[in-house]
Parts: structure tokens; sequence; C-alpha cells
């Protein structure tokens, strides 16, 4: 079995390596960085990096200011408050105008465990993916994590990359990485799961045990929840009719609502979302927590059998 | 450019304000009308710009956090080369370069898009940022009303320009006394703002009269102290320069009738 990993800590791990192929990366938390990661970039770049302190309305406007003078700021903190708190700013400040800032938003979904509801974003996706000129990118595990990073830093333009607490599976595979393109994991005929951040391990694990069972059963890794990948999307919900979808996130405005309207008026489907059902989290830890919304292992293996 | 020259921009300036808001039927005309002598001493005498180079790399920056005051700006621009001066009768309207609030994808001149208040300053604090580290020695100025810094996040962005050793930028306050619905003491009183940005850590100039371009040029000429940004508290008249508009709260977001800008424009073209 392979080490396991947050996908938080090869963010920062990418952003230092980013730091030193690229003088224009500047790095920018709100007194989190231990947690978000970005200790490492300002212990090698400590003057292309700036602590703004409590402060996330300011920490995303001057990353706005920061990006018209030529650099790349990446701003991080938890999700809840970078996609939450300072909705307006990412909106007004940096998507309007399309500046080049990039929200690396840690502690996603309910996963952050005992903190809370508080720091429990399960909207994130739903907002950011409503703001035109917005990249949405949920990478599955702490490859993808890095791809993804560096991929933000290589495109012009405002990218919110969501990443979570906890160690998880890192996949064996070396997977390719393209914003806006989704990887086939599993491919069959019989039904089709899009999955993205850590629900992709799960739902491959799912597939797989159906596998025994004569179930052929695609999983498809949607890493880039905007811009859809809708062609792949559409073609697997084709072929496959039955479409289960699953996220650490609220059903509402997700990954599930956006493959949904990628495949509405196409043809007649069965179609599941799994995810968390229009209510807040709660503490506990981060298995309780998944077992408690329907999210666990076994929990969507059986969503899976029941589905196809 | 001298004073009297300087002054004979600001009354064009003030002309091209009732005409942009009274063609485009809406928009602020009071605190556009207050700004006006703090952007034409920038724009036309204070910073290193070039008109016909909006991008260049070294230029200083302007953001106008107020970002009601748009019909300001847009008609110092124009008079400054920035755009036709034609532009101004689209103030407003659709497909227009020249929206409600400041956009920088659409018209050369514009730095960064504001208008939701508390923003524009924390956006200029990055930018004093960006200039420091480049080390392009570009200076950062922007103008806050001051019922805008009811916002917090103002306070955020003051903050982070005394921790970040900002002494390449200026707040200018547009003190004109009003927003929407009423005096700042009747809505939310600012208390003693001078303090507040001393306290802040800013070196604090008071300008008397905010309308007298001479005495703006006196406090931007006022050097930084090493290490410090700096707050120009300018007391300014709302609606200055029309008779009928000045000191009036129900000026701040009404567009003159068309009688109205006759009498306007009468009064500033004497």
């Amino acid at each position: 079995m392979s080490e396991k990993k947050a996908t938080r800590n090869a963010y920062g791990e990418a952003l230092v390596e980013l730091g030193a192929v690229n003088d224009k990366v500047v790095v920018l938390d709100a007194d989190l960085a231990p947690s978000v990661m970005t200790n490492g970039f300002a212990k090698q770049f400590p003057d292309r990096y700036f602590n703004t302190g409590i402060a996330e309305a300011n920490m995303v406007d001057m990353s706005a200011g920061l990006s018209t003078m030529g650099f790349i700021p990446f701003c991080s903190t938890f999700a809840i408050f970078g996609a939450g708190r300072v909705y307006e700013m990412v909106r007004n400040s940096v998507a309007y105008p399309r500046f080049n800032v990039k929200l690396g938003m840690t502690h996603a979904g309910i996963t952050v465990g005992e903190d809370g509801s508080s720091h429990q974003s399960i909207e994130d996706i739903a907002l950011m993916r409503v703001i035109p000129n917005m990249t949405v990118i949920v990478p599955c595990d702490a490859n993808e994590a890095k791809k993804a990073t560096f991929a933000a830093a290589e495109m012009d333009g405002p990218v919110y990359l969501r990443f979570a607490r906890p160690s998880s599976y890192v996949f064996e595979e070396d997977m390719p990485f393209e914003i806006g393109k989704a990887n086939v994991l599993r491919d069959g005929d019989d039904g089709v799961i899009f999955a993205c951040g850590l629900m992709v391990k799960p739902a491959v694990d799912a597939a797989d045990a159906l596998k025994e069972q004569g179930k052929n059963i695609s999983v498809v890794n949607v890493h880039t929840i905007k811009p859809l990948d809708k062609e792949t999307v559409l073609k697997y919900a084709t072929r496959c009719k039955k479409v289960l979808t699953i996220e650490e996130h609220s059903v509402i405005g997700g990954l599930g609502d956006a493959v949904a309207d990628a495949i509405i008026g196409h043809g007649d489907f069965s179609f599941r979302k799994l995810g968390i059902q229009d209510q807040f989290g709660q503490s506990g830890t981060p298995a309780q927590l998944l077992e408690v919304y329907g999210l666990s292992d076994a929990q969507i293996l059986e969503a899976a059998k029941e589905m196809f | 450019m001298d004073i009297k020259e300087l002054k004979e921009v600001c009354r064009q300036v003030r002309i091209d304000i009732i005409n942009e808001v009274t063609e485009a039927a809406s928009g602020h005309p009071g605190g556009s009308l207050s700004a006006v002598e703090m952007l034409v001493a920038l724009y036309f005498k204070v910073m290193n710009i070039d008109p016909k180079d909006p991008q260049k790399a070294d230029r200083d920056r302007f953001v106008l956090s107020k970002g009601h005051a748009a019909p300001g700006l847009y008609a110092v621009l124009a008079e400054r080369g920035y755009f036709d001066k034609e532009e101004l009768h689209t103030l407003r309207k659709l497909g227009s370069k020249l929206q409600g609030h400041p956009d920088p994808r659409k018209l050369p001149g514009i730095d960064a898009a504001t208008g939701s208040l508390g923003q524009g300053i924390s956006i200029a604090v990055g930018m004093a940022l960006g200039a420091k580290i480049a080390g392009n020695g570009a200076k950062v100025y922007t103008m806050v009303g001051d019922g805008e810094m009811q916002e917090g996040m103002v306070w955020e962005a003051a903050m982070a320009a005394a921790n970040y050793k900002l002494d390449n930028f200026t707040v200018f306050v547009d003190n004109n006394g009003l927003q929407i619905s009423g005096t700042n003491d009747e809505v939310m009183s600012l208390g003693n703002i001078h303090a507040k940005y001393e306290a802040f850590g800013f070196d604090v100039i008071e300008v008397e009269d905010g309308n007298d371009i001479e005495q703006i040029l006196a406090a931007i000429a006022v050097p930084h102290t090493p290490g410090k940004p700096k707050c120009i508290i300018a007391h300014t008249v709302k609606g200055k320069g029309v008779s009928f508009m000045e000191n009036s709260v129900g000026w701040h977001g009404t567009a003159p009738k068309e009688d109205q800008r006759q009498a306007a424009l009468k009064e500033l073209e004497g």
C-alpha cells in the first residue's frame, strides 16, 4: 500500500518548487502557515511571502493588487474563509477583472473533522463555480494536487484550488493532468461514477469490488469542476446510462450539479448524487463524519451496488 | 501646467461630470464633484503616467476605491487624453467602456475593478507592496470616501500599509461629510479620522480646503517619512461647484434633469 499524504502538504511542496523556478510567484496567507502549508515557501523565499494577519479580505484584495504588478499570487487560508468569508472580494476584485490570482484553499469539506461546522466548507465548490472567469480544481490525491498547483501557475487567470486536511491515499499510477480534462480511471459500460477529491479513491474501490461481481463500472476523476470536461462526461453518461456522482461537498451546486447540467437533455439517465444532503457538519473524526454523512467507503460501495 | 491652467481643467471636468451623469440619467454627481481637485492634481501634475502607453510598467497607480465617483475619474482620464472625450457620452450605457463603476478590462487607464466599497484601498496596498518588491519605484495612490471607511476592511488595509512600511503609498480621504442616508455622524460616526490613521501608523496631513488644488498639491508634495504610508484628509464639499448640489445628501446618487443640467452648466460656464 502506498504512503498516505494530504493534498495540502503537496500544495505546500509545489509552492516551494514553483518559487525556485519562477520569481514572480508570491505567497500570502492569513496567519495559518503551518496549516495551509505555506511555511516551506516562507522559509525559502521570505522576501516573497506575506502573512497578512487574520484579515482574509485584505489578503485576497492585496493579491489582486500584486497580480496587477506582474506577480502570480497564491493566497491561502481555510476554504470556509477563502470561498465564503471573502466571496465578494473574490468575485469583484479578482474574477471580474480576470486577475491572475490563485486561491489555494485548504481544509475543505467535512474531513476537517474535530473543528466542527464553523470550519467545514461544504459549499465552496458551488460558490466558486458560479463566478464567471473562475477555474475550479479539486485534486484527488497529493500527486494531482502538486500537478494542479503547477498548472494553475501556468495559466493566466483566477483559479480556485481545493485541498483537504487529512492524509489520504496516493494513487500509484502516474495520471496525466490537464486543466479541464477529466481522467478516466476505470472503463466499463454498466454504469459510471463521477467523483472528485478524496471521493475518487472509494469510487475506484467500489468499481473494483463490483467488477468481481461481473459489473463493469466506469470511474471518472473530474478534478476540474470548471471548466467541466463536458465531452468526457457526456460520453460516459450516454454510454453507461446509470450515473452516480460523489463529492465531499453539499449535493447542491457542486460536482453532481455540474454533471447534471452537462447531461440534461441528452437522454434518459438514472442519476444519483452522493454528498452532504443540505445540512451542516459537526465535530467528530473524519472517518466518523464520512459515515454520518453517508460517504464512508462501505456506504459508497452500497450506493454503487444499489445503483448498478 | 500652472495653477490657473489646472483650475481650468477642474472647471472643465466638472462640466463633463454634469453632462455625463445627466445623459446617463443615473450615477453619482455629488462625490464626483468633491473629488475633482485631487484627481486633477494626480493626473495632470503628480503621477508618472503616459496616456498613450497606459500599461507602462513603471507607471504610478491610482485606485479609485470610492468607485462610484467614476464619472469624475472618467472625465479626468478623457481630459488627460486616455480616450476620446466623445466616449463620455456613453457612461452607463449598454456596451460602454464607461461602466457604472470602473472596469480595468474595458477602459484604458483603469488598473482595478472597484465600486464595492472597501476593496480598492486593499488592492492599492497590494500594488504598493508589489512595486516595492519589484523595485520599480512606482508610487501608488488611492482615494476612499469618508462613508466608505465604515467598511472594516479599510482598516485591514491601513494596518497592512503600515506593517509593510509602504512609503510609496498615499490614501486620500474625500472627507465631504455626507453619505447616502445622511451625514457621517448621523449614520455611523467615524470619530477622529486623523487620530485613527495616525494610530494605524500613517503620516496624516489635513487639507483645510480639499477643493483648492494648490492646497492639495502642497499636501502631496510633503515627502513621506521613510517607512511610513501617508494619508491626506481632504475636507471637501460634496457637489462642489454647483450651488444647488453643494452639501446636499440628495445629490449623492441622483442625476440632474435637463433643466437642472442647464442651471448647473450656467454656473460652471459662468
